[in-house]
């Protein structure tokens, strides 16, 4: 591995963009530099501090020990507990999450994604309403008319802009920028906003109302609609209706800051039926902004595993979904679980308050590169390969395009895979030990 | 293996009801066997079910568990030591597809449409589903590439293009939906007639149709192109039916087979000007079918309850969306395809409905040659594959099909022929429309019969072929049907009386077709540049990994190979 390598249209596996042009040289066994990713994606591939050893809690101390012996804690840990979560998996590929529900499976897990903290309402709304969308290419060779709703790619997804939607050039777009509208509906003016045509302040929380505004606007009903809704004026949103029935193919691309906002599942809902209405004036999709790499590809693997794509409970045999019941903070804040598993993701970090406490008093099995909030409570810490960089697999784009993760680098520690296999094994192993005693 | 005593049908080699004993052998069928015996005295006992044409797996399939967590929640089933659980009944889980296909007698289905750029996903579902073998028909219809060569009569690199997709998406055949028709809703459009310009390409869905056939045949593949016809599901539609077929008349096939596949034709068999005086065609098409070769179909029928429409004809499932006012999934794929999904529940006494339902009927018994028409639902479309055992029962029962008459609307005797056709199918003509002719049709040699060499694929149904009745006993033959006695895969008994036994991993087949080197080089400038300006992702990104097919089987097709010996 001394000689330098060049590895071409490498997949960077930070973002929901999955960009696959990145070009990586390795010599001597690491990644020297890393072209066309940008500050985020470079950073994740060029590497940082790392958890070095498999560890178990003694005495309140983690504790270095063998990889053998961090499985067969967790076997012991995920067999003891009634219900136990097994929750992340939006950070490595779908080959780890296959393995992850199978275990879940086998021990009647709930498994549950990052998604139930960030497009989970996404998901709720979309299976009230459907989603009219497309993959990225599409609004790149067409798109006319682009509008950015409660999501800042400028700082999130930072080459989105560039390869896929503002300022990309295409079939249909041959002037990129020049021949767009770009409108972002924000409560604050961010980084997006200031590369937009237009951009319209609301009142935090009021999405749904300005959503609803527009949808009686582009029905032809903006007789009924007040003078000012959500902050905006009646004039700005009948512009705003007007740009949206006249664009030969729109997008609207939006984030956490609808999904997390007053009304939660319905601003999406509604979202959804005003793209579905748009489509009787112009042609209109629309499209979550994913943020992990891979949180969309964990839900497309747990939705043809089980039929649902987050949030499923295994404890009956058979997959359950009843979000609400059965999503991870539900679950915690219920006092519902009594062990978790915590994998490619931070819980801690990202969770609310009391529902982090409660991890706090239940075993947890964290599996992660790094070491992070969620290792400060954790009874056995099981560090891995990072996918994308130092493992093979498959993630999913925010759009839903599968591409294939590269291995850039060997690496020492095993992937999220075998660690679940190794997991898987020592279940059953056990279980059989214990059925043979009692025999 | 000794399969003891069945009434065998294998019409594909001249068997129609003999008692038999059936050999396997290392997972084929054989001469001689020594090993387990099956007593199947005087039972049914046909190859394994071949379906066609059904989505079981991909993107859309996906879409429609993602989106209807009502569907999921039906047919939930726990694992077992041997199974995975199941979910689902239009949209089942995967694990749930093998399953529900293995009890019913089957160990092959197709899935009918995959866009390129999408296959990846495709086999991650398709290595998920266990037991059954499978393929995937590629989608080509609305795609640039192929728009740009059909414009230009560069008929070779046309062909060029459709092997290298095909090796790309690893897929199985040439599938076409509403052709130019995908690319012209990138604006929210549509093509109306198989004569109109796609916008932007000037090119016509008749020119594309001709194209793909032609390149098709230029190719040698095992399939024909595989056609959901412009217009679909629209009144009147029928002229645009007769229209495209008639368009394929003079090509030459390349092998003993069609020249085109309809799949689906019920939803292309509508008399009428609207919704209003919407009545069958059936007849029409097929007196067109019984008086030309060129052509085979599969039914596509309609059964009455949930259902999930799901397709490449993305313009229809809108119009479906705003007719039902239900929730409503599009997926436009880049210089490929676009497509949609919309749940869909269907009624005895809606007069469309019930209209639709005869129809299919209609087709099936009113084409004389069994070899020519497919049994489908074009699943989950018309209804879930897991209602087959209705289909059959339908066909082989004039007192049944006259009973469900009774309820459905008074006037589908006046919209449709139904009633007044006497026709009811026999074993034979099963067993050529779910084994012997999709696999002759699919251009599988192996599969759908029973022929020493090929798959060991058997099924034995708890029925009595000499002393069951199917007119008058069609309830009970319906319950055989949905669980077949045993189900043999390659050899391994995988289902009993409904009972999952064994879950092998099927095999998945792609066809691998070889082109002159040259043509291949000239295409290879057209891609390149289209994926430097216009696909969103990298060309070394593009084509399925090896990783993706753990148990890939590739038929060899092209122009340089000898052409492979004929199905039987």
């Amino acid at each position: 591995m001394s000689e330098a390598t060049l590895i071409k249209d490498a997949v960077c596996s930070f973002c929901g963009c999955l960009c696959d042009d990145i070009d990586v040289e390795v010599e001597g066994g690491k990644v020297q530099r890393v072209k066309h990713a940008c500050r985020l994606g470079s950073s994740k591939i060029m590497g940082h501090g790392r958890i070095e050893s498999p560890m178990i809690r003694k005495e309140g101390v983690l504790v270095a020990c063998s990889f053998q012996e961090a499985y067969d804690r967790a076997a012991q840990i995920l067999l003891m507990a009634n219900k136990p979560l097994m929750y992340g998996w939006a950070s490595t590929s779908c080959e780890a999450g296959k393995k992850g529900i199978l275990l879940a499976e086998e021990v009647g897990a709930v498994f549950d994604t990052t998604a139930t903290v960030c497009h989970g309402p996404s998901v709720i709304g979309i299976e009230e309403k459907g989603l009219p969308g497309a993959t990225l290419g599409q609004v790149k060779n067409r798109a006319d008319t682009i509008v950015f709703w409660g999501c800042n790619p400028a700082e999130a997804h930072p080459r989105h802009s560039l390869r896929y939607s503002s300022n990309a050039c295409g079939r249909f777009t041959p002037q990129g920028r020049k021949g767009r509208k770009i409108i972002v509906v924000d409560v604050r003016e961010t980084r997006t906003a200031k590369n937009a045509d237009k951009f319209i302040s609301i009142t935090p929380g009021c999405d749904y109302e300005v959503i609803s505004a527009l949808r009686m606007l582009v029905a032809g009903k903006g007789d009924n609609v007040p003078e000012e809704v959500g902050g905006v004026s009646k004039a700005d949103l009948a512009d705003l209706a007007a740009t949206l029935k006249a664009a030969k193919f729109g997008a609207v691309f939006f984030g956490l800051g609808i999904t997390h906002s007053r009304g939660r599942y319905k601003n999406i809902d509604n979202a959804l039926s005003l793209v579905a209405e748009l489509n009787q004036h112009s042609k209109f999709v629309i499209m979550p902004m994913r943020g992990h790499y891979n949180v969309g590809g964990i839900g497309q693997v747990l939705a043809w595993s089980s039929g649902y794509p987050m949030s499923v409970d295994f404890a009956r045999g058979m997959p359950y979904f009843n979000p609400g019941e059965t999503a991870a903070c539900d679950l915690l804040a219920r006092g519902d679980t009594d062990a978790a598993m915590v994998i490619a993701a931070d819980a801690v970090s990202n969770f609310p308050r009391t529902t982090a406490q409660a991890l706090a008093k239940i075993p947890v099995i964290q599996i992660d590169p790094y070491e992070n909030p969620t290792t400060l409570l954790s009874e056995v810490v099981i560090p891995c390969a990072i996918a994308g960089v130092e493992a093979e697999g498959t993630a999913y784009r925010m759009d839903g395009l599968a591409l294939r993760l590269r291995k850039m680098v060997d690496s020492g520690f095993p992937s999220d895979e075998e660690i679940l296999i190794g997991i898987l094994e020592s279940v059953q192993k056990q279980r059989l030990l214990k059925a043979n005693e009692e025999a | 293996m000794i399969i003891k005593g069945g009434i065998v049908y294998d019409p594909a080699n001249g068997i129609y009801g003999e008692e038999m004993d059936l050999f396997v052998d290392q997972g084929r069928m054989a001469e001689q066997a020594k090993g387990e015996e099956i007593d199947a005295r005087g039972l049914l006992v046909m190859p394994g079910g071949v379906d066609a044409h059904s989505h079981i797996a991909g993107k859309k399939v996906n879409t429609g568990r993602i989106m209807r967590p009502d569907d999921s929640r039906q047919g939930t089933q726990s694992r077992t030591s041997v199974c995975r659980p199941s979910t689902g009944y239009t949209v089942p889980n995967c694990y749930a597809m093998g399953y529900r296909y293995a009890r019913m007698g089957y160990t092959t289905a197709f899935e009918a449409a995959t866009p390129i750029l999408e296959a990846r996903h495709t086999h991650e579902e398709l290595a998920e589903i266990p037991i059954i073998d499978k393929g995937a028909l590629t989608l080509f219809g609305s795609n640039w590439q192929v728009m740009e060569c059909v414009r230009d009569k560069d008929l070779s690199k046309l062909a060029a293009y459709v092997a290298w997709g095909l090796r790309a998406a690893r897929g199985y055949g040439v599938k076409i939906v509403n052709p130019g028709g995908g690319e012209a809703w990138g604006f929210g459009g549509n093509v109306k007639g198989i004569n109109d310009t796609v916008p932007g390409f000037d090119v016509t869905p008749a020119e594309i149709i001709r194209g793909l056939a032609k390149a098709n045949e230029m190719l040698h593949l095992p399939h024909s192109i595989h056609l959901h016809f412009n217009n679909l599901g629209k009144p009147g539609n029928y002229t645009t039916a007769i229209e495209t077929l008639d368009l394929l008349r003079d090509i030459k096939p390349s092998r003993m087979r069609q020249i085109v596949h309809v799949t689906h034709m019920q939803f292309s068999a509508y008399g009428g000007t609207s919704w209003r005086d919407f009545e069958s065609k059936a007849p029409v098409i097929a007196d067109y079918f019984n008086n030309h070769n060129h052509a085979t179909m599969d039914m596509g029928q309609l059964l009455f309850g949930s259902a999930t429409t799901m397709t490449a004809d993305a313009p229809l499932e809108y119009g479906n969306a705003r007719l039902t006012h239900n929730k409503w999934s599009n997926h436009d794929i880049e210089l490929e395809e676009s497509s949609g999904v919309v749940p869909m529940t269907y009624f005895r006494k809606m007069l469309v409905n019930a209209v639709q339902w005869a129809i299919g009927l209609e087709l099936a018994l009113l084409v004389k040659d069994p070899w020519k028409i497919l049994m489908t639902t074009d699943s989950p479309n018309g209804s879930p594959f897991v209602n087959y055992p209705e289909v059959i029962t339908l066909l082989m029962s004039k007192p049944k099909r006259d009973a469900e008459m009774a309820t459905l609307h008074e006037q589908v005797p006046k919209r449709t022929t139904l009633a007044g056709i006497e026709r009811e199918l026999d074993w034979t003509d099963i067993a050529i429309m779910t084994r012997a002719a999709p696999a002759r049709i699919l251009g599988l040699q192996d599969k759908g019969h029973l022929g020493t060499g090929a798959d060991g694929d058997v099924t034995v149904y708890n029925l009595r072929p000499e002393e069951v009745d199917a007119s008058q006993d069609h309830a009970l033959v319906k319950k055989a049907l949905a669980n077949a006695l045993y189900t043999i895969k390659g050899g391994v008994v995988v289902s009993k009386e409904g009972q999952i036994l064994a879950t092998p991993p099927g095999r998945t087949f792609w066809v691998d077709a070889a082109v002159p080197p040259a043509d291949a080089d000239r295409l290879m400038l057209d891609l390149e540049d289209k994926f430097a300006k216009y696909y969103s992702i990298q060309l070394s990104n593009y084509a399925v990994q090896d990783a993706y097919l753990p148990h890939a089987k590739a038929i060899r097709a092209g122009l340089p190979v000898e052409p492979l010996p004929e199905v039987a």
